[in-house]
């Protein structure tokens, strides 16, 4: 039989020396993921850490004004926390767009943030995947790739990060706190997801044994002007084709102080272009400019068939996002 | 006189057992010795398997064998001997018969094991090595390959094409031309295929499989395994959805069977969801429509031809045009149904099927139509209404399809209706509403039933047919208790058991319509049968009396005309000495309904909202005004129709499984990445019931309901979203990157 062992880890310390025990250790937390893919044998790890009583499922605010998010908190607990809905309605709102209720009860930040690709190819073992099995090819670049990506492809891969809590957190400046053999690192979220480039298996930074142990959030800036727009092929229960996580600063006139806009369902990781945001400062917040960002965000936008219709999609979805942003107060 | 059970929004009997989980399904069943089979599918489409290495599976303690073309038992010939009541002309299927691959999924090994996790690992230890060759699964771009159908399965019916359409289309006022895609679907119920074998201490077996045909399953199996009819007991007491996917026995019955037989062990195997993307579906059609009209908005030209995909080895065929001959009055129409044969499974039907695709097109034609000629599209449809079946010229045994068009359009609002697309707005959302007309067949097959009644006056009447979900158990329950003038609860209806008297298979709008006559005609009997023993008792006043002179209620007999004269069912049969009263009868078709046109109509309406920039597109209002005959249960019939329209919306925005053409495999085979509807997806829907009397179709005068409910939705819906962007979606699902431009 596949054995698999299991541990139960007491503490951070714990799980990483379980996790070190064989190279084909898998953490395990609300198991959403990972169970599917084990099931669909994609996963096949031989010990499985679970880190869901490690102390790390509490959500606390930080000395700075900030606010931490342990790794071990559900999805649905941290989106209806009621410092996240006040501070970080961007994020609530992007966490609670996705999968379904039962899911975000299970499912925890941590393994949100690393959960994989749901392109279909991976999914499925009789087919070839760069991801799933390195040097066998990717079926999606001249297959059905409607879901896949059309930024910061490469010709190994051209799979989608499919969390939408993570591109909340990447508007946000979300920063990655980990531990590992070597003791306790922090990766900001723009450093944690990678472009597939010729090493499509590895979805992000987090080096051997490493172990999520919380999400920190700088103090909060757009708890005002926000808006988290998913687009997708069923009004819920889908992953977005398109999502945008836009965050605005305004001033009187309603000019641009600051802006952060954040694109999921385009590519391997949570996209951002600080050039097109830039660009946006000390400007009036209107449709033409937002379109300008648009046009700037997806100036190197290539799709590859199926995907086409993403390039413009995502284009009218960031100045749809960023003028819901503005006019968030009417709607409230 | 009646105890008002027929027509009653009488409970699902079977509701209780369904929601507390007392209800088994056919992998819920245990047997001594249980062991377990896991299918190993073929990851190629076609050619040959060189070598199916089972060393390492074998090698496992507890693996108890590798069954594949190597080492199964031995196997019949002919094609004959692999047949079911729901076979397509064509060389069926054979499960492990030869090493060759007909389709990619195709099942090459099944492992058994003492559990269902050691089967599970083993089963990827299988090392298959193939010799693969050229296939074609495009067919989109191979449709110059297709040829006319020229025999079908039972039911189906050549088109039949009257006068010359191409002259009449030549010289038409208003002409449309337009060609209509739908893509392969799945029916994906949420119950996996699976059977149950138990080999019984006297080596019968005892087969639970998930199935709408106990007999179709028992059948096939007596011919494949040379058993007698004694050997093989069939059950499916309850089936977790099915909607056509269990009208032909799938191949994880042959194959529990097979090793259960071999090994003497009972024997389950349940498939995954994965797999249930390997056998079945609503093959993928192209429709070619031609429709002229007069400038007054009179049909004058239809023409409409259908290319639809079959398999190699069978020719799946489904009346996908013929709607188009029988919908309106029109003198000249030319039909044509053509198949194309790919490297794939066979398709199999699917709720509504051929109708809930060819009106599909042909309905959202006659909207371009109507639209084109400035005629209101319900007004169209008026004006082209048909008072006779137009494709036999049979008078209609009824058609109430007049009165579902105006009580629903007073119902929807259909008056305020702005003719010119894209004009009204709310928000992002361009608001447009549309509508079509649905159309099913109403049929009536043959049927035995028995009834039994005890002295305790607890009746049990029986029928092997199945019931799927759509309330057979209650509606059966209703028309006995009536008819008997019993209490519901001393009823009980027993089903999917080939123990039990001969029923077809559940499908086809048929069951409501066959087994609850039959049903009918054996409490009659039993009726009989009572007052026989009643007027045998010295002084009971009934001698003499004809059976519509007693009026049966409550237990009792009694007379009509002398009420004073009665007598309970309980005493009678104990003054008789009865221990138990027993009929059966078998129900068919009176030989004068093949002189009517005999269907079921409905009138869709519908209200969409579609983001003018994004292009998402939400359904926000369905009114559905229904013409089935006599309506015997409002509350199961509302859950069929809200059902039919639930899909009807899946349909038309989401639904698609997707043929990869490297692989010739379908790809997006689970439920994460094959969208059905869900909660948000649903607003408002309205079901009205338009009375209809109908003495011609059957004695209880109804019509069927499984499938008319998703009849006409997505037409509805396409001509909606014309009416609120002004934009023609001509291929199904209408996905938000259609309406970007
Ligand atoms: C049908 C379906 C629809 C969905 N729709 C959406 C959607 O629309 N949007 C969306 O964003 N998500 C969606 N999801 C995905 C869901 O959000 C993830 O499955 C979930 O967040 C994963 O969290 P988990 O705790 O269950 O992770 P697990 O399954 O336990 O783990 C996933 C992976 O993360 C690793 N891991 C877990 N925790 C840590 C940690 N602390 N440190 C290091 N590694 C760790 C595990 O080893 C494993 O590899 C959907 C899922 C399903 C099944
Ligand atoms: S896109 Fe990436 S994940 Fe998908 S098949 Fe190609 S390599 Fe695999």
């Amino acid at each position: 039989m596949n054995r698999i062992t299991y541990s139960k880890a007491t503490d951070v310390r714990d799980a990483i020396q379980e996790h070190s025990k064989t190279d084909k250790a898998q953490y395990i937390a609300g198991g959403t993921n990972l169970l599917d893919l084990m099931k669909v044998n994609v996963m096949r790890p031989a010990h499985l850490v679970d880190i869901n009583k490690i102390g790390f499922d509490f959500i606390e605010q930080e000395a700075d004004g900030g606010l931490r998010l342990g790794a071990s908190v559900t999805n649905a607990d941290t989106a209806y926390h009621q410092h996240v809905q006040q501070h970080y309605p961007l994020l609530a709102e992007a966490m609670l767009s996705a999968a379904s209720a039962q899911l975000r009860n299970m499912a925890t930040n941590g393994g949100n943030i690393m959960q994989r690709t749901r392109c279909y190819y991976f999914y499925d073992t009789s087919t070839a995947c760069n991801k799933r099995e390195p040097g066998s090819g990717c079926s999606a670049i001249n297959g059905y790739n409607r879901m896949h990506a059309i930024l910061g492809t490469s010709a190994d891969c051209i799979a989608v990060h499919p969390s939408d809590m993570a591109v909340a957190l990447r508007a946000l400046d979300a920063v990655v706190c980990v531990e590992g053999p070597s003791g306790k690192r922090e990766i900001p979220m723009e450093a944690f997801h990678r472009l597939p480039e010729d090493k499509p298996d590895q979805d992000n930074t987090l080096a051997a044994d490493e172990v999520i142990t919380s999400i920190k959030l700088p103090p909060s800036k757009y708890a005002k002007h926000y808006s988290y727009l998913k687009l997708r092929d069923r009004p819920s229960y889908a992953f977005a084709l398109v999502s945008v996580a836009a965050a605005l600063n305004l001033d009187e006139q309603q000019h641009v102080l600051e802006a952060s806009i954040a694109l999921g369902g385009v590519a391997h990781k949570p996209w951002r272009m600080p050039e097109a945001e830039a660009l946006l400062i000390g400007k009036p917040a209107t449709a033409a400019n937002f379109r300008m960002a648009a046009d700037m965000l997806l100036s190197t936008a290539q799709g590859y068939g199926h995907n086409n219709f993403k390039i413009e999609l995502a284009r009218r979805a960031i100045v749809r996002a960023l003028e819901q942003a503005v006019n968030k107060q009417a709607t409230l | 006189m009646k105890s008002g059970y027929i027509g009653a929004a009488v409970n699902r009997v079977d509701g209780y057992l369904k929601v507390r989980g007392e209800a088994k399904y056919a992998a819920e069943y245990q047997a001594e010795q249980l062991c377990y089979g896991v299918v190993v599918s073929s990851s190629i489409a076609k050619g040959k398997i060189k070598t199916l290495d089972a060393s390492k599976a074998l090698a496992l303690d507890g693996v108890l064998q590798v069954f594949s073309h190597e080492n199964r038992t031995s196997l019949p010939w002919f094609d004959r001997s692999y047949k079911d009541e729901d076979q397509p002309p064509g060389s069926p299927f054979r499960p492990f018969y030869s090493n060759e691959i007909q389709f990619n999924m195709q099942p090459i090994a099944l492992v058994v094991a003492e559990s269902f996790e050691l089967a599970r690992y083993a089963a990827t230890l299988i090392d298959v090595e193939y010799k693969a060759v050229d296939f074609n699964a495009d067919f989109l771009n191979s449709q110059e390959k297709a040829y006319e159908a020229k025999k079908g399965k039972s039911g189906w019916k050549p088109p039949k094409s009257r006068g010359n359409a191409s002259k009449a289309l030549k010289h038409a006022d208003v002409l449309v031309e337009a060609t209509y895609f739908h893509p392969a679907e799945h029916h994906n119920p949420l119950e996996l295929h699976a059977s149950t074998v138990v080999v019984e201490a006297d080596d019968t077996f005892t087969v639970y499989d998930k199935t709408q045909g106990v007999f179709n399953s028992q059948q096939y199996l007596m011919n494949i395994f040379g058993l007698s009819k004694a050997e093989v007991h069939v059950k499916a007491p309850y089936i977790g959805g099915a909607f056509g996917s269990g009208l032909r026995p799938q191949y994880q019955l042959f194959m529990a069977f097979m090793a259960a037989k071999a090994l003497k062990r009972s024997v389950r195997v349940v498939l995954t969801r994965q797999q249930m993307f390997s056998f079945g579906h609503r093959p993928m059609t192209t429709q070619q429509l031609s429709l002229a009209a007069s400038s007054k908005g009179k049909l004058v030209g239809i023409k409409h031809e259908a290319i639809a995909e079959t398999s190699q080895f069978e020719e799946y065929t489904e009346n996908v045009v013929n709607w188009s001959g029988m919908l309106y009055d029109c003198p000249d129409v030319d039909l044509s149904y053509k198949l194309l044969k790919l490297d794939t499974y066979t398709p199999l039907d699917m709720r509504a099927p051929g109708g809930a695709t060819g009106v599909y097109a042909f309905e959202a034609a006659i909207d371009e139509l109507a639209c084109k000629a400035g005629v209101d599209p319900l007004q169209f449809r008026l004006l082209n209404y048909a008072e006779q079946e137009q494709n036999e010229k049979l008078p209609f045994s009824s058609k109430e399809l007049k009165a579902c068009y105006a009580i629903a359009a007073d119902k929807f609002g259909w008056a305020r209706r702005n003719p010119i697309p894209g004009q009204l707005r709310e928000g992002d959302n361009l608001l447009g509403v549309g509508m079509a007309t649905g159309v099913w067949e109403a049929q009536q097959q043959q049927v035995m039933a028995k009834a039994k009644l005890s002295p305790d006056g607890q009746l049990v009447v029986s029928c092997g047919t199945a019931d799927i979900g759509t309330g057979t158990y209650t509606v059966m329950s209703q028309i006995a208790a009536e008819t008997l003038g019993l209490p519901i609860e001393d009823v009980s209806f027993l089903l999917g058991d080939s123990d039990l008297p001969m029923a077809p298979l559940q499908g086809g709008s048929w069951t409501a319509s066959s087994v609850g006559p039959a049903v009918l005609s054996v409490c009659e009997g039993l009726k009989e049968k009572l007052l026989k023993e009643a007027a045998g008792l010295p002084h009971s006043g009934f001698k003499g009396a004809k059976v519509e002179e007693v009026l049966f209620k409550d237990g009792m007999l009694c007379l009509k005309g002398d009420p004073s004269v009665q007598l309970s069912i309980a005493a009678l049969m104990k003054q008789r000495n009865l221990a138990i009263l027993e009929h059966q009868t078998a129900s068919m078709p009176d030989p004068k309904q093949s002189q009517y046109g005999k269907y079921t109509h409905s009138a869709v309406f519908v209200e969409v909202k579609v983001d003018a920039e994004l292009g998402n597109v939400q359904v926000s209002r369905v009114v559905v005004a229904v013409a089935a005959g006599r309506i015997l249960n409002p509350k199961t019939a509302r859950s069929q129709v809200l059902g039919g329209v639930v899909w009807g919306i899946s349909m038309a925005l989401e639904e698609e499984s997707v043929m990869d053409k490297q692989y010739g495999r379908f790809i997006n085979h689970d439920l994460a990445e094959y969208h059905v509807a869900v909660n948000a997806d649903v607003h408002d829907i309205e079901v009205i019931f338009v009375e209809e009397e109908d003495d011609v179709i059957n004695p209880l005068g109804v019509k069927g309901l499984g499938e008319i409910g998703i009849v006409g939705v997505p037409a509805a819906i396409s001509n909606a979203i014309y009416n609120a962007t002004g934009k023609r979606l001509r291929a199904l699902p209408f996905t938000l990157d259609k309406l970007l431009e």
